[in-house]
């Protein structure tokens, strides 16, 4: 028999938008259940971000053993050559997994949060059957969160399987691919193919697009692509796969490329990375009579769902499908429950790409400033005029940063970063974005020297016309 | 909660960085504007002293202690939020309903006045003298056996008409739908079988089926069935309303509050307590005529009130 479990908030789903949810909800003190049909950490902590990093790291780390190898570099060197143990660097990769899986869970329970494991299905808006974990429920809720969260979309002509692979299976690869084939050049299959290639993989890209990472503009890119030249990667730019026959270990994929030419290519793997879709199916949502924006569920500015007393959060209501979004839509929506005044409102969502070099994004780029109407002042500073860069071996990249103002009033609006290590300036850029803060505030904040945040408060003084380490 | 409309915000689903920036928001960091939403402040009609027009801290309490909305208004700033109310769940199916019974029924509405002089005195004894396992008794369950009895000379009065099948079913059980507000809107639980309790048990039911919805609690059987309804708006009471029938039912009665009047009796001006009784009945089905002599067997027994226990 299944145990009856009535309770003020549910909340599905226990990836970065739900256990944020229910560690809030558990906080403000209701009475709050939290199903997981997986692992808490959801895709974030268990198959995303925080893995596909350790393998970054790694992957970099190797890159870095392998520069010093033979001749060296910076006085440096290193007899023979590194090797790659595929199997214990994944195992590396899964002890953080691990770690912070068991810190989610803690900090779970911290809460006063009753973590259920088991596939939740609904029966209506406010009732579901949990089964599949240790224990069967049926769980009755005042309030229920959805954070189902979101997978990797399959091609129809080329399945998922052994050897055509989603970034999940990349994260669990026993041995380095010779040849890696990545179907779509955004910048899942970006950070993905480029740490392969520096594990060793022969990495070809096949995108649809005319340019790698679509949202972002040819400036922005052109660091990457300088980089892929550099190391051989093979792109292939308005090419779309057709299809993939697999004899024995190897796959053949077909695609045409941007002239019409139909071409075969060889791969280990081939890993696709089109895109993710949320979460829809499965669970019982057709049962709920909760309207939709396209694949998404939609929501208003509090994630309210056409339901009462129905939430959503995170990858199931649109885009950016990104793990910040959903952890601050959740405490949002947990605040809401507890009788607080509270709506979704960022000024800006900061994004970020492990490429290599990083690219980072907040607000507005000068075309979309441009779409907007907003007359801008576009200001940038070089990291090859940076001596931290320089000194960390980064100066020569072709990054910078970017910041995208208002002409009337030096309100700032947008600002851009790709360069090595940039992820850590957006936490920064956010905080100009939401303070609402002019050039004058950036240029006016001292920034440490020797740090690349200096690269920031010059490209405000560029945007002035008065930068310090550049000429005007 | 409603949802209120600042600043129309063009969503750029390809983009991964969201952007929501441009001149048009009012330039404020997060504490300000968590405070502003808390204290219900729309920042776009607070002036900002800050470069840019950026509101500070000081700019939101200055707009505050200055009366913060209330003085907008008085200034004569004209205000252009709308909110936006989802019809959803209870609030839509409450809208369908009503909208049924209007399109459907012929509703004709009949007005009545009752001395409640002599039930008040007989529940105010009963009352008085009740036991302490025994609920104290309102106007409610003595309507309600007083229905169940007028009901038996007009049994036409308690009936569902279904309109498909071209048949009116009149019940012989009396199962007196209760219009009852909740948090959520309007509900109407139902006294099963009122024909079969007595007076005190009416009102123990009435009290637990309306707690039950207002709790949020209620079965779907609790909420189903009813064949006639009684409609009232406590002690708010007014005088008159004009009730629509809970479709399909084809009868419902609303009760207002029971007040001192100065009332004529025997050629001489008295004070008597009064009670508005109105009522609507489904034409199609209930005769004026018919519905009418219902009100009056009503009124006749509520106020000789021993007759509705014989």
């Amino acid at each position: 028999m299944a145990e009856i479990r009535n309770c003020k908030v549910l909340v599905v789903g226990a990836g970065p938008g739900g256990y944020v949810a229910a560690i809030r909800a558990g906080q403000l003190g209701l009475d709050t259940v939290i199903v997981e049909g997986s692992r808490a950490g959801g895709t974030c902590l268990i198959r995303g971000c925080i893995p596909s990093k350790a393998m970054i790291h790694a992957a970099s780390a190797f890159e870095s053993l392998e520069a010093h190898s033979g001749k060296g570099k910076m006085g440096i060197s290193i007899s023979g050559k590194p090797k790659v143990n595929m199997k214990e660097l994944v195992s590396w990769k899964d002890s953080i997994v691990n770690k912070l899986n068991k810190g989610v869970e803690t900090l779970i329970k911290a809460a006063k949060v009753e973590l259920i494991s088991g596939w939740a299905k609904f029966r209506n808006g406010k009732t579901c059957e949990v089964s599949g974990g240790d224990k069967e429920y049926i769980i009755n809720a005042e309030h229920v969160i959805l954070a189902n969260g979101s997978k990797s979309v399959e091609l129809p002509f080329m399945p998922f399987d052994n050897n055509i692979i989603s970034s999940t299976e990349a994260l669990e690869l026993s041995e380095v691919p010779k040849k890696l084939v990545v179907i779509g050049a955004g910048y899942i299959g970006l950070e993905l193919g480029i740490a392969y290639r520096k594990l060793g993989s022969e990495v070809t890209f096949i995108e649809a697009l005319d340019q790698i990472l679509p949202i972002y503009d040819a400036e922005m890119t052109r660091p990457i692509n300088l980089w892929l030249k550099k190391n051989k990667v093979n792109v292939n730019l308005g090419a779309k796969a057709k299809g993939a026959v697999t004899k024995g270990k190897v796959t053949t994929v077909e695609y045409v490329d941007s002239s019409g030419k139909n071409h075969k290519i060889r791969a280990d793997k081939v890993l696709v990375t089109v895109g993710r879709k949320p979460n829809t199916q499965g669970w019982g949502l057709e049962k709920m009579a909760i309207d939709m924006d396209g694949p998404f569920i939609k929501v208003d500015k509090q994630c309210r769902t056409s339901m009462k007393n129905v939430w959503a959060i995170g990858d199931m209501v649109g885009e950016p499908m990104l793990a910040h979004k959903a952890s601050a839509q959740a405490e949002v929506v947990s605040e809401i429950i507890a009788g607080h005044r509270r709506e979704f409102d960022p000024v800006s969502i900061a994004a970020v790409c492990f490429t290599d070099p990083e690219i980072v994004g907040v607000g507005l780029t000068p075309d979309e400033a441009k779409k907007e109407g907003i007359e801008t002042v576009v200001g940038k500073f070089p990291f090859a005029a940076s001596g931290r860069a320089l000194a960390m071996g980064a100066g020569s990249d072709g990054g910078f940063v970017r910041i995208t103002s208002r002409k009337d009033n030096q309100v700032i609006v947008g600002i851009h970063a790709v360069g090595s290590h940039v992820s850590e300036l957006s936490g920064e850029f956010a905080l100009a974005l939401e303070m609402g803060a002019r050039l004058d505030d950036i240029a006016g904040t001292i920034h440490v020297h020797p740090t690349l945040t200096e690269a920031f408060a010059e490209s405000a003084l560029a945007s002035l016309g008065h930068a310090i380490h550049i000429s005007n | 909660m409603p949802q209120v409309k600042v600043d129309p915000i063009v969503p750029t689903p390809t983009a991964v960085s969201q952007p929501v920036s441009s001149g048009s928001r009012p330039l404020a960091s997060p504490a300000v504007r968590r405070r502003a939403r808390e204290a219900g402040v729309d920042l776009s009609s607070v002036s900002g002293t800050g470069p840019a027009g950026r509101i500070s801290h000081d700019d939101l309490d200055a707009f505050i202690s200055g009366g913060g909305r209330l003085a907008a208004v008085q200034s004569g700033i004209k205000l252009t939020g709308v909110e936006e109310h989802p019809v959803i769940g209870l609030r839509r199916k409450i809208a369908e309903k009503m909208a049924i019974s209007k399109r459907n029924a012929a509703h004709f509405s009949y007005f009545e006045e009752v001395d409640v002089t002599e039930l008040e005195n007989l529940r105010q004894h009963l009352n008085s003298a009740r036991s302490s396992e025994q609920p104290k008794l309102t106007y409610l369950p003595f309507i309600v056996q007083a229905l169940v009895k007028a009901i038996r000379k007009f049994p036409q009065c308690n009936a569902i008409y279904d309109e498909e099948k071209g048949v009116v079913f009149r019940h012989q059980a009396v199962h007196v739908g209760i219009s009852t507000q909740t948090d959520d809107g309007l509900m109407v639980p139902v006294i099963k079988h009122a024909e079969a309790i007595d007076v005190w048990d009416t009102a123990n039911e009435l009290i637990r089926v309306t707690s039950a919805a207002r709790a949020k609690t209620a079965t779907v059987d609790e909420l189903t069935g009813s064949t006639i309804t009684i409609t009232s708006l406590g002690a708010m009471g007014g005088l008159g309303a004009t009730p629509i029938i809970n479709h399909p039912e084809v009868s419902i009665v609303s009760i207002h509050a029971a007040r001192d009047r100065a009332v004529v009796r025997e050629g001489e001006i008295v004070v008597r307590k009064m009670m508005n009784l109105t009522s609507s009945f489904d034409h199609r089905i209930i005769d004026g005529y018919d519905g009418a002599l219902l009100v009056q067997e009503l009124k006749s027994m509520l106020e000789n009130p021993a007759t509705i226990f014989m």
